[in-house]
């Protein structure tokens, strides 16, 4: 109570604030001596994953406190294959009728298998306009970033903490440090939000942003379309960042207008109001700041198993001699013979088995649109799957008449979920097999055991596929 | 959870930096619940050749380190994805304690709310520390939470820093949702005046 007031009185005393200071503040209950925040949650997004969290709240006699506020979503274990029956393995079905099960006793609104509106949680989350700017939003899932897009805080829990929001609707939790990236300039041909997240991450590193919560501006990211804001902010956590997030404008307000949560009548013009105010102030201070030039980033694609390890499509694969500190050059010696590469290799040298273009970060209308200019009138010389992010983006796409154009190239057009970016569903990379994939993660075994994953853009896997190797897109075009 | 309050035992070395959750357990032994032992899933494809046998190179297969209660990590341990099964992992495997130079932050905030400490101390004390390991005769290690110190074989001590409030929890075994539900009228308010000035926030359709 005292923290919003004194908010309200330093921002009247005209003091810049940042955007995530702004969204804090409204949002903090109380304040322990040692600075750590009780902070009040306005969205809760569950997934199947979040049956720990149930099993404790039941173990603890206690009940959902706001299930008002609380969604449900499956998406880690549904079938891309088979999502009538949910998951044609028993133990994965079980794991969905778990959920079904937990939001059914709890009164929680579920998304769940056959609903029209059932994706991916954060696909869907925006979609449905259930997120919305200047929020509080957590979900077990460490891609809850994502939702920064939309200008309101967002990140990611563990087990124990969504059992603690179930219960209580609240979080604590201790004020992250504060990153500005700023990104300025047009951006390149072929090059797209997923270049230049895997740019950034590149450049400040896999821990780079570790107990940090990002604000991602510059005239860039302002050009960016929701769909690539989106693809930023899903992977700030690969860069070891708390929360990644943009302040809302005209597009935000554009995008999240009629969408089946959204404020409507005089709601939404207040709410309109509200959100302008949701900027960083002029002069206000960031514990650190990043400049990038947006010509200096190319097309990319990651070589090895952490996102850092990220190259422009012009490059080569690294050379351990080159790495003068013994026990680094030895790591990269082992990331290179598990990903079955050579020092030295052209980037575009390297032929991959399958290509999946899917999950979190790439697979909104913008990301299959994209995909489909590369696909179009060209076949497949691998094998390569589609998965929309949400049951609504596939009817969209066929709608457009992409999947035509996906299947006649000979790419699978595949129902909605996690799939091949987690490998929870049944959907993986066989071991030893290399996926050109438009996912988060190129972590070993990630997609599958001893699955190799090389990150890039939409654009860029479906060169892959059509081509049988890694593509720089602009080749292509 | 299980309280933490003091560890003298055998600490083993793990010299990789950014080992993610992924690796600490993969996917698809997430299914299993919280009173399957997870010891057996830990490092599970790290551990193993592509046969499926044991690796003799990978520390926690080895005689000396099988019974290790900490691991002496490299930067950006815990990293990935959220997943918690990666921390039961761990405590069930008799691991109650990481030191490494940096961690995941959800994954650390994952281990103190299962009586498993993160202990963050800077990359040049974790080499010594794996050095001391190394040359030392016993690679037993003394770890106090009460006191905030690690006590090494060489008889070196490191003090470390932790939040006051997960530093009781983790004392005293406590469980926080108990400790939030005493400020319950607290939460009501703030979000009843929440609503009250932002309707759309207070609900969803």
């Amino acid at each position: 109570m005292s923290q919003s007031n004194r908010t309200q009185k330093s921002e009247a005393a005209g003091q810049p604030t940042t955007l995530f200071e702004k969204i804090w503040r409204r949002h903090a209950i109380l304040e322990r001596e040692d600075g750590t925040t009780l902070l009040s949650i306005d969205r809760h997004l569950c997934h199947e994953g979040s049956f720990h969290a149930f099993d404790k709240l039941k173990a603890q006699g206690r009940s959902v406190r706001r299930p008002d506020l609380t969604v449900a979503i499956a998406d880690h274990y549904v079938s891309t294959n088979a999502p009538a029956t949910g998951n044609e393995d028993p133990s994965r079905r079980e794991v969905i009728e778990r959920l079904t099960a937990n939001t059914k006793a709890t009164g929680i609104r579920l998304y769940g298998i056959g609903d029209p509106e059932q994706g991916i949680v954060h696909v869907v989350g925006p979609e449905q306009g259930i997120t919305l700017p200047g929020i509080v939003l957590v979900c077990g899932d460490s891609h809850t970033a994502t939702h920064g897009a939309l200008g309101c805080l967002a990140f990611g829990i563990g087990a124990s903490e969504v059992a603690h929001v179930l219960a209580t609707q609240t979080l604590w939790q201790k004020k992250p440090r504060s990153l500005r990236i700023t990104v300025d300039g047009p951006l390149g041909p072929g090059v797209v939000a997923k270049d230049v997240i895997l740019h950034l991450i590149s450049v400040i590193g896999a821990n780079g942003a570790t107990g940090t919560m990002i604000e991602y501006a510059g005239s860039t990211i302002r050009a960016l379309s929701m769909e690539g804001r989106m693809t930023v902010c899903n992977m700030s956590i690969e860069a070891g960042g708390r929360a990644g997030m943009i302040a809302p404008d005209e597009k935000t307000f554009a995008y999240l207008k009629g969408r089946r949560f959204s404020p409507d009548g005089d709601d939404w013009d207040r709410a309109v109001a509200d959100w302008r105010t949701l900027v960083t102030d002029t002069g206000a201070r960031f514990d650190r700041e990043v400049h990038v030039d947006a010509a200096d980033i190319a097309p990319s694609v990651t070589w090895g198993t952490s996102p850092e390890e990220t190259l422009a499509i012009t490059g080569r694969v690294p050379d351990p001699a080159d790495q003068p500190d013994a026990s680094r050059r030895s790591a990269l010696e082992a990331t290179l013979a598990y990903m079955g590469l050579k020092p030295g290799v052209a980037l575009t040298d390297i032929a991959v088995d399958r290509v999946f273009i899917g999950s979190c970060t790439n697979a909104r209308i913008e990301d299959l649109r994209a995909a489909a200019v590369i696909a179009k009138g060209r076949k497949v010389a691998v094998p390569a799957i589609i998965v929309p992010g949400s049951t609504l983006i596939k009817f969209q796409a066929e709608a457009e008449g992409l999947d035509r154009i996906f299947i006649e190239a000979g790419f699978e057009w595949r129902a909605t979920g996690c799939s091949m970016c987690v490998g929870m569903n049944g959907d993986i990379t066989p071991p030893q097999e290399r996926c050109a994939s438009t996912s988060n993660r190129n972590f070993k075994g990630r997609q599958g055991p001893g699955s190799r994953t090389h990150l890039m853009s939409p654009a860029m896997a479906a060169a892959a596929a059509v081509t049988g190797r890694i593509t720089d897109v602009r080749d292509l075009a | 959870m299980q309280a933490f309050r003091k560890l003298d035992t055998v600490a083993a070395s793990l010299t990789l930096a950014n080992i993610d959750t992924d690796q600490i357990i993969p996917a698809r032994f997430m299914r299993a619940p919280r009173s399957t032992d997870h010891g057996q899933f830990l490092f599970h494809d790290m551990r193993r050749g592509p046969d499926g046998e044991p690796r003799d190179d990978f520390v926690l297969n080895t005689t000396e380190f099988a019974k290790a209660g900490v691991l002496v990590a490299d930067t950006n341990f815990g990293c990935g994805s959220s997943r918690e099964a990666a921390v039961y992992a761990l405590h069930d495997a008799g691991i109650r304690c990481v030191i490494a130079p940096s961690f995941g932050d959800i994954f650390y905030s994952n281990a103190t709310k299962n009586g498993l400490l993160p202990v963050v101390l800077d990359r040049e004390t974790v080499k010594t520390i794996w050095r001391a390991l190394e040359t030392a005769n016993s690679a037993r290690i003394e770890i106090d939470l009460e006191a905030q110190t690690v006590h090494l074989p060489d008889g070196a001590t490191h003090g470390f820093e932790i939040d006051p409030f997960k530093k009781k929890c983790l004392l005293e075994g406590l469980d926080d949702i108990d400790l939030t539900l005493r400020h319950s009228d607290e939460i009501d308010d703030h979000q009843r005046v929440s609503t009250k000035a932002r309707p759309w926030i207070g609900t969803i359709g």
